[in-house]
């Protein structure tokens, strides 16, 4: 398994690329910019955003429960699901009661953090996911790069390949007007033909038992009003208590994604229409676990908006695959530890700490200060880098004996003035994308020697 | 012991002593100044795709919509039957009946200056999927039902109860593609807007 290192090395392979996707995601973060100072008190939204999910934190079990009994009562059915492989069975067992083998699918994180397609893939039930995005690396057989823009990673001549290969565009068409065009086309069949549909959720009303959805492309809507059966699968830190609390995240939600002032749909589904089955599963997958983290709960505030991995410049010269978790990006590499600290252990160390993601966080999640917080984690349970480990080990005896640290300083010198392959080579990770500086004749301490002294 | 009760149990043993939630009273209270409500909302509109007509009565909209022969409009509004040779008005029928609709007029109960969001329930789509599945779509709203902000929004539907709602700002869209922006991803290709001034 590769870690985020060596998987950065393949991104960034393509140099053209890598810049092109640095500036776009650096363009969104300037929209984002944008949008934001429209708002005088943003600031102030963004605390009482973070208070919020403070209190839904802090009495999340009450929540819960409100939620259930009044979802119930609008005739949704409600399920709960401890881990992904519960809630995948879950999915597969409504589905398999009406004898249903193709759905269709809008943006859901936590489908993909639960692996939902292949597992139903495997069951030989057919999943077409429906967000444009989604649906180009669904047909490319590639995870999602970003939890809003899931095809950033690739080029639009790339797009018109795959749609040629799939949905018979022609052949070199790149022109993004017609591949969506194209896509369109091929939904609107797979969203008229299709029994059953699954969306995300991106609030739950604890106070009234109804969920929002957003989206700009309306995908999520065709789905759902077109489906006999509705599935919404939400992670259970996606309530919130009451209905006019939507009045703060919807101000905050687009504009920090995508400095958009408002997704073009914000979809309240309150009770499946006359016919329609409506089924909400509540999935834990290890945030009540998370919850008891004191230094990490915060990271549950999440309301997947993106805005951290569009600031963050390790993500943004690294592309999302360098992740390899489902949620890319600062926010991700602060979630996936909490699932398994060893498979995810090199993620908090994928970051400069320079605090950007913290500071466009819409619900202020101290981003940057978890990814500090987990690497000395890390460290102490024995996932660290055991090379890094014995450098840092090699450093700190260094640096306590001034006679040890003159010598070195001396030996460092020569080195590169006499021997500078030693250092010029590619098994020296400094060297990489970069030239080794010149070498000065003599330190700082022998010149003041020869000179003050 | 149930999924159910593992959760709410491993949640209740894990969740930090209660902080209460912030009032939400200051944010409602302020509202911008009220005469450039329409201004704004009009400017927000534009910027996301929607075209804003302004129109003295429901009968004045209808010069402003061209609407290609032999395409099926489907309204709530009485007043525009005579708009096309196949209009008809909505009802609550099968979703998939509304597969091939052109152009559905429909009211909208308030609009949001802020974000040019358009507040449709159930009640006004007849049925659930309409407002996605049309070519195009028309919404109407009075230019007194415009309020400031979301907070403003949700104070106006407290109290009410919808099976569906939607707020829509703008026909559907994606920049998925290089982000290149593309209006009429699987909704609507248009969306215009009539602000009723009388």
């Amino acid at each position: 398994m590769k870690n985020h290192a060596e998987l950065s090395e393949v991104f960034n392979k393509d140099e053209q690329r890598v810049n092109w996707h640095d500036e776009t995601l650096w363009f969104v973060r300037q929209k984002r910019d944008k949008a934001t100072h429209q708002i005088p008190d943003w600031e102030e939204l963004r605390e009482a955003a973070s208070q919020i999910k403070h209190n839904v934190l802090s009495d999340l079990g009450n929540y819960l429960e409100q939620f259930e009994k009044n979802a119930v009562n609008n005739g949704i059915r409600v399920h709960w699901a401890v881990d992904a492989q519960e809630h995948n069975k879950i999915v597969h067992s409504i589905l398999k009661r009406h004898g249903i083998s193709q759905m269709v699918k809008s943006k859901s994180m936590l489908t993909e953090e639960c692996h939902l397609n292949h597992y139903l893939e495997d069951k030989g039930i057919n999943v077409v996911d429906s967000d444009l995005g989604e649906l180009i690396v669904q047909l490319a057989k590639e995870p999602p790069s970003h939890i809003v823009l899931p095809c950033i990673h690739k080029k639009k001549e790339e797009i018109g390949d795959i749609f040629h290969e799939h949905l018979g565009s022609a052949k070199g068409e790149a022109d993004p007007q017609i591949l969506t065009e194209t896509a369109r086309i091929h939904l609107r069949n797979t969203f008229l033909s299709r029994r059953a549909a699954l969306t995300g959720v991106n609030f739950a009303v604890a106070e009234t038992g109804e969920f929002v959805v957003c989206t700009n492309e309306g995908n999520a809507d065709m789905g759902a009003h077109l489906s006999d059966v509705h599935i919404a699968s939400m992670g259970i830190e996606k309530l919130i208590p009451k209905r006019k609390d939507l009045g703060v995240f919807l101000r905050l939600l687009t504009r920090s994604a995508t400095g958009q002032p408002i997704t073009t749909y914000s979809s309240h589904f309150k009770r499946p229409r006359p016919g329609q089955e409506m089924h909400i599963i509540l999935v834990d997958n290890g945030r009540s676990v998370q919850l008891g983290r004191e230094d990490f709960r915060n990271s549950l505030k999440c309301i997947r908006c993106g805005a951290c991995m569009n600031t963050c410049p390790v993500y943004r010269r690294s592309g999302g695959h360098s992740y390899h978790t489902a949620v890319a990006g600062p926010i991700g590499s602060i979630l996936a530890p909490n699932l398994d600290m060893k498979q995810y252990a090199d993620l908090p160390f994928a970051s400069t700490l320079c605090g950007s993601c913290s500071n466009v966080c819409p619900v202020k999640i101290d981003i940057h200060e978890q990814l500090y917080k987990w690497r000395q984690v890390i460290v102490k349970e024995g996932y660290g880098d055991k090379k890094k480990a014995a450098a840092m080990q090699a450093m700190a005896y260094t640096l306590s004996s001034p006679k040890v640290y003159r010598l070195a300083g001396k030996a460092g010198r020569w080195v590169m003035k006499h021997t500078p392959f030693a250092v010029n080579n590619p098994l020296n990770p400094w060297y990489k994308q970069r030239d080794m500086p010149e070498a000065p004749k003599e330190s700082f301490g022998e010149w003041y020697a020869k000179n003050r002294g | 012991m149930t999924t159910r009760d593992k959760i709410l149990a491993d949640v209740r043993r894990n969740q930090p002593p209660l902080v209460a939630a912030p009032d939400l009273a200051v944010w409602e209270a302020k509202a911008q100044a009220k005469a450039s409500l329409l201004e704004t909302f009009a400017t927000v509109a534009g910027n996301v795709g929607s075209r804003v007509v302004l129109v003295d009565s429901i009968a004045d909209l209808k010069s402003h919509l061209i609407i290609p022969p032999d395409s099926r409009v489907l309204t709530s509004l009485p007043q525009l039957l005579d708009i096309a040779k196949d209009a008809a008005l909505f009802a609550n029928n099968a979703p998939h009946e509304m597969e091939n609709v052109e152009l559905a007029i429909l009211q909208a109960e308030f609009g949001v200056a802020e974000n040019s969001a358009l507040w449709v329930t159930e009640k006004q789509m007849g049925t659930r999927v309409l407002p996605f599945i049309c070519q195009h779509l028309a919404l109407v709203v009075k230019s007194a039902d415009i309020v400031p902000d979301m907070h403003a929004a949700y104070l106006r539907t407290q109290g009410s109860d919808h099976g569906f709602a939607a707020f829509i700002a703008g026909p559907s869209k994606t920049a998925d593609i290089e982000q290149s922006l593309v209006l009429g991803a699987h909704g609507p290709r248009s969306l215009v807007i009539f602000v009723l001034t009388s």
